[in-house]
């Protein structure tokens, strides 16, 4: 069932609204499980797209499976979608830094709001993005260490190869996850692949780990694949390199994973000059789980994160 | 004058982009004056250049103060001012929500943590800054309440109001904001729109600069003494905004006195030109904000009224 959870006049014979597809078992067995899944607050991130159909059409395949409810919410920026844009246009504006929002707020923080009040009560929410076009991500979870003990589960759960606690001090109030978790909704983040694409073999790595969480709350009773153990990975494991003058990176590497130490991950070259001005290599073992897409960077930009120690 | 490089960032193809200040008289950091950080905040870097004229005569004549340094940094992005972009020309990131900043970080955090850093231990710091919704405002002095700030002093720009206002989490990544944390008296300044130049909004901000330093005693010139500031907070602000949309025809400007019941303005059918509704004022009051896009649609706020407030 799709349901309207806010909509609002443009000014030339238009309206604009968010809306979810609500999924309910046939027989109300009574109490259970409530599953949101959130996605599109940057418009430029486009796996959600097919994760979204994929459960729909799953659950819509068997849906004497289905033991309670899953809310979809496909384009929560729905013109950025459309105009393939990360933020919300005329205002310029990073609609996950606007939440909680407010009810008698301008167009983003009216839908902010809408959504906030609508995801209330869900016992939890997945806000799954993309990256943008700058930097390919390795599925992975994000969880801001001052929840971690109410999402940690969920968090292993969902078949990624990382899940990234990030301390409290560089979290960002105002984003969707942190707004729910400290209304006590517990929430988390889902990254991966590039801006403006669509992974699937990444995005059925993820749908599995949803089918498990759904497993795990009780909302599906249907056949679940394994989950792969994921990696955590905590504030200092995290070496971060970034260029140190503007120029071309060419990765040298054929995906994301295990790296040895002084292994080289790419170079960066001024073409004119025919010259590398920047080596980079793996400072220690370890997993690369972000790396540069874009090629033209400016130093300062982000090549790499790679998480450090052993990995098995 | 004296002018510096406070940060360069080599291009690929493009010359090198740098922030360029400029420095007048010697001795105490007493004041420092910040324009645009986004590259369509035209007004804000032009009212910058006339202050760099400005107190380039009045070094000349000797009105400097003595162990008074000022500095004025008219752009502090320019590679998106020549693009034509409000946010940094690649990744879109905004200047103005980067601050502190690192000097390891990602390129806006860079250049933001270095304009910090060259600008912290300064007593006075006015930064030229726009709103991210279309419209105008009256012209005003801004001061963020971190329990740093002094309202007394914002009084003595003599500008006609001051606001004081609780910062949000997303000001938490302003110049403003972070200056003040630093310990230096931080202003913001609005004054005209961005993209086009308001000559007179430009003459007053100039002066309003001119007159703060005059009584702080850091130059002499002798200019009118302004306003006795109104100084008003965020609860004396009443928003109104649009219940339908359309074309937006508004009949107040910033400054105008409304009444309680007053018709603000109507909002047309775009097609068929008849009048859908009209917006009445919910308050008494003065105009302090009124957008200025002929499209509005709902709930766009098309007024801040201060209210109850009497001309
Ligand atoms: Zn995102």
């Amino acid at each position: 069932m799709i349901k309207e959870i806010a909509s609002i006049e443009l000014p030339v014979h238009e309206n604009l609204s968010i809306r979810k597809t609500h999924l309910a078992p046939f027989v109300d067995g009574g109490e259970h499980k409530r599953l949101s899944l959130v996605t599109g607050i940057h418009g430029d991130e486009l796996d959600g797209q097919y994760i979204v159909y994929e459960v729909i059409r799953r659950v819509q395949e068997h849906p004497e499976y289905l033991a309670g409810e899953v809310d979809l919410y496909p384009a929560i920026n729905p013109l950025g979608v459309d105009m393939a844009i990360r933020a919300i246009p005329m205002f310029d504006l990073d609609m996950n830094r606007i939440f909680p929002g407010s009810e008698k707020g301008v167009m983003a923080e009216y839908f902010a709001a809408a959504l906030t009040g609508d995801l209330y009560g869900s016992d939890l929410v997945i806000d799954i993005h993309s990256s943008n076009i700058y930097v390919q991500e390795l599925p992975q979870i994000r969880v801001n260490e001052q929840f971690e003990e109410r999402v940690m589960e969920y968090a292993r759960g969902m078949n990624t190869d990382i899940v990234w606690v990030y301390s409290s001090a560089n979290a960002l109030e105002a984003t969707l996850a942190y707004t729910m978790n400290t209304l006590g909704v517990p929430a988390i983040v889902a990254e991966m692949g590039v801006g403006h694409r669509i992974n699937r073999a990444e995005c059925n790595q993820m749908l599995t780990g949803i089918f498990h969480v759904m497993q795990t709350m009780g909302i599906w009773t249907g056949p679940v694949e394994e989950v792969r153990t994921s990696l955590v990975t905590r504030e200092g494991e995290v070496s971060v390199i970034r260029c140190e003058n503007s120029g071309v990176f060419v990765s040298h590497r054929s995906g994301l994973g295990a790296v040895s130490q002084g292994e080289l991950i790419g170079e960066i070259i001024l073409p004119m000059e025919g010259r590398v001005i920047q080596e980079v290599r793996a400072p220690h073992d370890g997993f690369v789980f972000t790396l540069r897409e874009h090629p033209v960077v400016y130093a300062g930009d982000l090549i790499a994160r790679i998480h450090g120690g052993m990995y098995e | 004058m004296n002018k510096e490089i406070i940060y360069t960032l080599d291009g690929l193809y493009r010359d090198p982009f740098q922030v360029e200040g400029f420095r007048f008289g010697q001795g105490n950091r007493s004041a420092c004056i910040v324009g645009a950080s986004r590259g369509n905040e035209i007004q804000q870097m032009y009212i910058c250049s006339q202050i760099v004229q400005a107190l380039k005569r009045l070094e000349e004549q000797g009105d400097i103060v003595n162990e008074n340094e000022i500095l004025v940094i008219p752009c502090m992005n320019p590679y998106s001012m020549n693009v034509g972009k409000r946010f940094w020309p690649s990744d879109n990131q905004d200047l103005n929500r980067s601050f502190p900043g690192k000097a390891d970080g990602e390129v806006v955090s860079r250049i933001s943590h270095a304009v910090l850093e060259r600008v912290k231990g300064y007593n006075y710091g006015m930064q030229f800054t726009s709103f991210y919704m279309p419209g105008d405002f009256i012209p005003h002095v801004r001061m963020m309440e971190t329990g740093y700030q002094s309202a007394s002093l914002a009084n003595l720009f003599g500008t006609p109001y001051v606001l004081i206002r609780k910062p949000k989490p997303i000001d938490t990544f302003t110049l403003n904001y972070n200056w003040q944390l630093s310990g230096t008296n931080a202003f913001s300044i609005y004054a005209g729109g961005l993209e086009e130049i308001d000559e007179n909004a430009a003459k007053q901000a100039v002066s309003s600069v001119l007159r703060f330093l005059t009584r702080m005693g850091i130059i002499r010139y002798r200019n009118h003494s302004g306003y006795i500031a109104s100084v008003i907070h965020d609860e004396d602000l009443m928003s109104v905004q649009a219940n339908l949309a359309g074309l937006w025809k508004g009949c107040k400007k910033p400054g105008d006195v409304v009444e309680y019941g007053e018709v603000l303005g109507q909002i047309l059918d775009p097609y068929e030109g008849h009048v859908k509704g009209e917006i009445v004022s919910p308050t008494q009051g003065i105009v302090f904000f009124a957008h200025n896009d002929p499209l509005i649609m709902e709930n766009t706020e098309i007024y801040r009224i201060i209210r109850r407030m009497h001309e």
